[in-house]
């Protein structure tokens, strides 16, 4: 009768840890099916904002010789085209470039642009918007930042230089944990 | 014997990409020559650089001297010095030259460089 017991614990015991198991399981599996609907640069890199795996030595050696070559996918195609459309007249300065390499740095950009439900486009009404300072995603990421820790910080000049205090953000890392301000240190949000 | 070798690699090194320079700024200097243009001048070249137009003048991002660093005065990025003498990585691609040519006089300026205006400042950069 005690063996009978014994092994009637036994059994139930398997039976429910196994079921918990099954249910982890199957949370795993859904959470990275859920990660499917994700726009595509989110899914190639789930850390990295805006960031693409894929590199273009053009688009490094062109725009990162005057600024940070910014992640393609702070912005949308649409912005990308509109921006590398005025280049004699770049945010008041002269970038020109040959037809050829224009071209091959636009479908680069446009190829790992923001997508529609990105959460960089939150809010956004201008679909043309080519400053990514003035997205409203941006702006309200930045709004608890006073002005003198950036505009009047010699050390950073504009919000435009994110990699300033985002140190690894050409890797796309804007990540909250990893913000050091020239001057003040360690931001805590 | 181990050091002298090591001071004729590193003169050959520097020997060579300044002669690589050299010829860049040879082969241009070449192209832009034509009946009107049979010379450059350093000195003319050194005026254009100083000179201002609307506030605006190659020192704006390049700084006052070409041969010291400075950073681009809007997005702050470190601009390395033009003088050939201190960074001898300089001027040594005929394309990348031609496309900082056009991009800058047309900032500064207003207008493109005439082919004299941009073998003078070759010429000067050669020089300092």
């Amino acid at each position: 009768m005690i063996g009978l017991l014994k092994l009637l614990r036994w059994s139930t015991g398997i039976t429910l840890l196994g079921s918990a198991l099954l249910v982890g399981l199957y949370g795993l599996s859904a959470s990275s099916i859920a990660s499917g609907y994700k726009g595509d640069h989110e899914k190639e890199n789930p850390n990295r904002f805006g960031f693409a795996s894929e590199t273009n030595p053009a688009y490094q050696e062109e725009c990162d010789s005057c600024h940070l070559a910014y992640p393609p996918g702070l912005l949308p195609a649409q912005s990308w085209t509109v921006m590398m459309s005025g280049l004699d007249n770049h945010f008041e300065e002269n970038s020109e470039l040959s037809e050829d390499t224009r071209l091959e740095i636009l479908n680069y950009l446009a190829r790992h642009a923001a997508q529609a439900g990105d959460k960089v486009l939150r809010g956004s009404k201008d679909e043309a918007q080519t400053r990514i300072t003035e997205l409203p995603y941006f702006i309200r990421k930045h709004n608890e930042i006073p002005e003198q820790h950036v505009k009047n910080n010699p050390g950073i000049g504009s919000f435009s230089n994110c990699d300033s205090c985002h140190q690894n953000a050409v890797q796309g890392d804007f990540d909250e944990d990893r913000i050091t301000i020239p001057g003040y240190g360690r931001w805590d949000d | 014997m181990k050091a002298f070798t090591l001071v004729l690699i590193v003169t050959t090194a520097l020997v060579s990409t300044n002669l690589r320079a050299n010829q860049a700024i040879e082969q241009l200097q070449e192209s832009y020559r034509n009946t009107d243009v049979t010379s450059f001048k350093a000195l003319d070249g050194k005026a254009l650089w100083y000179s201002e137009h609307n506030g605006r003048s190659c020192t704006s991002c390049h700084g006052a001297s070409p041969s010291a660093a400075d950073k681009h005065r809007k997005t702050g990025k470190k601009i390395m010095p033009m003088a050939l003498s201190v960074n001898p990585q300089r001027l040594t691609k005929i394309s990348k030259i031609e496309k900082w040519f056009l991009r800058n006089c047309k900032w500064t300026l207003g207008r493109e460089c005439s082919p004299q205006e941009k073998g003078n400042i070759l010429q000067w950069l050669q020089q300092l």
